[in-house]
């Protein structure tokens, strides 16, 4: 077992070596450097194309996914294995997108195989770019209670409504999103996953200012929308199983990699020796949170590989997401007026900082996070 | 690095270290020494060294189970869970460390004692009311080829029970760690009425005679032996805070789910559930930190220093805030002598400031992260 691993390390090494161009072993991980791919997607570079097409031809796009559909079909330890020769030579992530952190999973589990056969390669080699249709004015923390719908016309449906927070909406190629199929079911039981072609008629997106400035989210609207019956993931009216099952998902990415909680700004170069007591004991505690939940987050991923992490994962959301707010601030205090400019002497911090309060409330609130918690995972009385 | 998930071996140990606990020191077998004015059960000393325990960190060839410090943190872990009442992180943990650290057959015999469960060790280092051995002051004056100590000590845990001291003295320019019997000449031990109602003594040491032999180690250089000791002790100290968090919060969950109030069980209110949810969600985090510390002393000793003080430091609070939430959810009740929930509290407490405090172990973790 192991001896096969150390083979296929080598193999890995060499390959990289001889398939990742030079400009992309730099490390850039900051927004500027994402490869999304998409129909209108701009290279960076040529190098950026050469090296998404590569990886992808190996499937290392989504190494985990069957090779049927465009994967690498690497079990975990290989997939390690391969994320860590990626950082030992400073390589980029080819790609990123939420087909390959949502839809992708989604699909793996409740598609069917003509679905899964359709939608998954371009994913994979970064043809088509996903966003996600899920909260409404109406629905936030309630998520059920989405009201858009999606009302059965013989073979299709006619989607009306609007969604809220769809990040990238402005720049996706489809969407997939949580619509009202039955409105006289209860609110959990009419619902229906549906994916749609964002280039249909009658879709159209609108981008919103956060306090922090511009930012990827955008309203979208549907307007007598027609679309294919059979673009129902899993089945009709059973749409919030395949949510639920995704909300856990993007529970870890906000909390582990997504949310770059223990990347970037370091708390002692922001201190610079300043000797203020109050100041110095929040970075203190801040430090030891984080590497406590950095700690976490790697028990956790290794308790996923043995079973499911199921409801807990909501743990991981609410510490992390609480932590790197905490760790603003003290940064933000840290900096004093220096930080109080916008692309100042600490660059973009304070629109970091101001994006950071929205941490806690996406992807599920904090204290939707504490009541799943003590109910799930406690057993406490609904 | 070994994840921090337990092994199939670790859960079978904690398993069985549970099962044996439950029946043989739940909270009221400390409730029981305390109401009979005794700090210690010899019969239980016994029945850990006959399970290994006391020789957790001993070599097999002294007669121990050398089962590590990962092991040794998930016995204090299940020790906590229930308040057991024994000199295990004194002895088994904070001793055998620092005699591994030497290699002669007076620290292989010693060691031997330990394992045997016929040698209770204390550690003398406290001078004041915080934890701070590098300015220990208490002087052994060169005398003769040995010393003379005087002074006194402080917090010395397991004191009364102890048939050895580790003790540290200055001399000349370093500080030395002695390891004496505590009926030599000299030593006179006075109890502590601790709030935990477990073993403390003040230890005074009047011109105490001490030879060469009596030195663990190096004179002038205790650090190389009692740093490991230390560190050895303060994670097992983490783990044992954990358990006591653990039981106090497994406590508190089942009372929200009993105790009724306004005609529904008060966990039903979302003000308690939120604060319950929170306390799970410290508890998860600093499990880590703890099962890192074990980890780190078992596979890199060395650079184990950040681990365990960010295992020590987490404890404390979390410890804190569950003792702190385990009164105030059972109201009036848990503030009776009648019911359990005092006595973590006072455990917490003292676990809190033996072996160094929350701002002692930050400060450790902010110089090594250089904040």
């Amino acid at each position: 077992m192991t001896e096969a691993l150390d083979a296929f390390r080598a193999e890995v090494r060499d390959w990289l070596e001889a398939n990742c161009p030079e400009e992309m072993r730099d490390g850039g991980s900051g927004e500027e450097n994402i490869c999304w791919g998409g129909k209108r997607w701009q290279f960076q570079s040529e190098a950026q194309k050469v090296w998404l097409e590569r990886m992808a031809a190996k499937g290392w796009t989504v190494p985990t996914w069957p090779k049927d559909y465009g994967g690498g079909g690497l079990s975990r330890d290989e997939d390690k294995i391969l994320q860590s020769e990626m950082r030992r030579i400073k390589a980029r992530s080819p790609l990123q997108s939420f087909g390959i952190w949502m839809l992708g999973p989604a699909l793996l589990h409740f598609g069917t195989h003509e679905q899964k056969a359709h939608y998954l390669p371009p994913i994979a080699r970064g043809e088509v770019r996903w966003c996600q249709g899920y909260s409404e004015p109406g629905a936030g923390s309630d998520l059920a209670s989405v009201q858009s719908r999606a009302e059965p016309r013989g073979d299709h449906f006619v989607v009306n409504g609007q969604k809220v927070w769809t990040s990238y909406a402005d720049k996706a190629d489809w969407i997939f999103a949580l619509l009202r199929t039955d409105k006289d079911a209860p609110k959990h039981k009419g619902i229906s996953f549906v994916l749609i072609d964002m280039s249909s008629e009658g879709v159209s997106t609108r981008p919103i200012r956060l306090i922090s400035g511009s930012s990827p989210f955008c309203e979208t609207f549907f307007d007598d929308v027609k679309v294919p019956r059979e673009q129902v993931v899993g089945e009709e009216n059973r749409g919030w199983d395949v949510a639920k099952y995704l909300l856990t998902h993007e529970r870890e990415m906000i909390s582990g990699g997504g949310g770059g909680l223990l990347g970037g700004r370091g708390v002692g170069a922001m201190l610079d020796g300043a000797d203020d007591p109050v100041l110095r004991a929040g970075a203190m505690t801040c430090e030891i949170d984080a590497l406590a939940m950095g700690l976490t987050l790697e028990r956790y991923k290794d308790m996923a590989k043995t079973g499911s992490v199921g409801d807990a994962s909501a743990m991981l959301k609410y510490y992390g997401t609480e932590l790197n707010k905490r760790r603003n601030e003290v940064m933000m205090l840290a900096g004093g007026s220096d930080a109080l400019e916008w692309d100042g002497a600490h660059g973009s911090l304070p629109a970091d900082w101001l994006r950071s309060k929205a941490n806690s409330i996406e992807g599920g609130t904090s204290e939707v996070m504490l009541s799943i918690i003590s109910r799930r995972v406690l057993g406490l009385p609904a | 690095m070994t994840s921090l998930l337990k092994t199939e071996d670790e859960t079978m140990l904690a398993d069985s270290a549970r099962g044996f606990l439950d029946d043989a020191a739940p909270v009221s077998h400390l409730r029981g020494l305390r109401d009979a004015g005794k700090v210690h059960d010899p019969a239980l000393w016994a029945q850990m060294a006959e399970m290994g325990w006391t020789g957790v960190l001993v070599p097999e060839e002294a007669g121990g189970a050398d089962m590590g410090h990962a092991a040794a943190g998930i016995l204090a872990g299940e020790m906590g869970k229930t308040l057991v009442c024994s000199p295990f992180i004194g002895t088994a943990v904070i001793a055998a460390t620092a005699l591994r650290q030497v290699a002669n057959d007076r620290a292989s015999a010693a060691l031997r004692g330990i394992a045997e469960g016929k040698t209770i060790y204390a550690l003398a280092v406290d001078e004041g009311p915080k934890h701070d051995p590098d300015a220990a002051q208490m002087e052994a004056v060169a005398d003769g080829n040995g010393f003379r100590i005087s002074g006194a000590k402080t917090f010395v845990c397991d004191g009364m029970s102890a048939d050895r001291v580790l003790v540290l003295a200055r001399t000349g320019e370093g500080l030395t760690l002695f390891d004496l019997p505590t009926d030599r000449d000299g030593i006179t031990r006075s109890a502590m009425s601790l709030v935990d109602s477990r073993d403390a003594a003040r230890i005074t040491f009047d011109a105490v005679a001490a030879t060469g032999d009596d030195v663990l180690g190096q004179v002038d250089d205790a650090m190389t032996v009692l740093r490991p000791a230390l560190e050895a002790g303060q994670a097992a100290l983490a783990a044992e805070m954990g358990g006591v968090a653990a039981g106090a919060f497994a406590m508190t969950v089942e009372y929200l789910k009993e105790r009724k109030q306004f005609g529904v069980p008060i966990g039903m209110f979302q003000a308690l559930q939120h604060r319950a949810a929170h306390l799970w969600c410290e508890t998860e985090v600093t499990a880590s930190a703890i099962a890192h510390a074990g980890r780190k002393l078992d596979e890199d000793p060395a650079q184990a220093t950040l681990a365990v003080s960010l295992a020590k430091a987490r404890a404390t609070q979390t410890v804190t805030l569950a003792v702190q939430e385990g009164v105030q959810m059972h109201g009036g009740i848990g503030m009776t002598d009648a019911f359990d929930m005092g006595f973590y509290m006072k455990r917490a407490r003292v676990a809190a400031e033996w072996l160094g405090d929350y701002g002692y172990h930050a400060a450790i973790v902010a110089r090594l992260r250089e904040i």
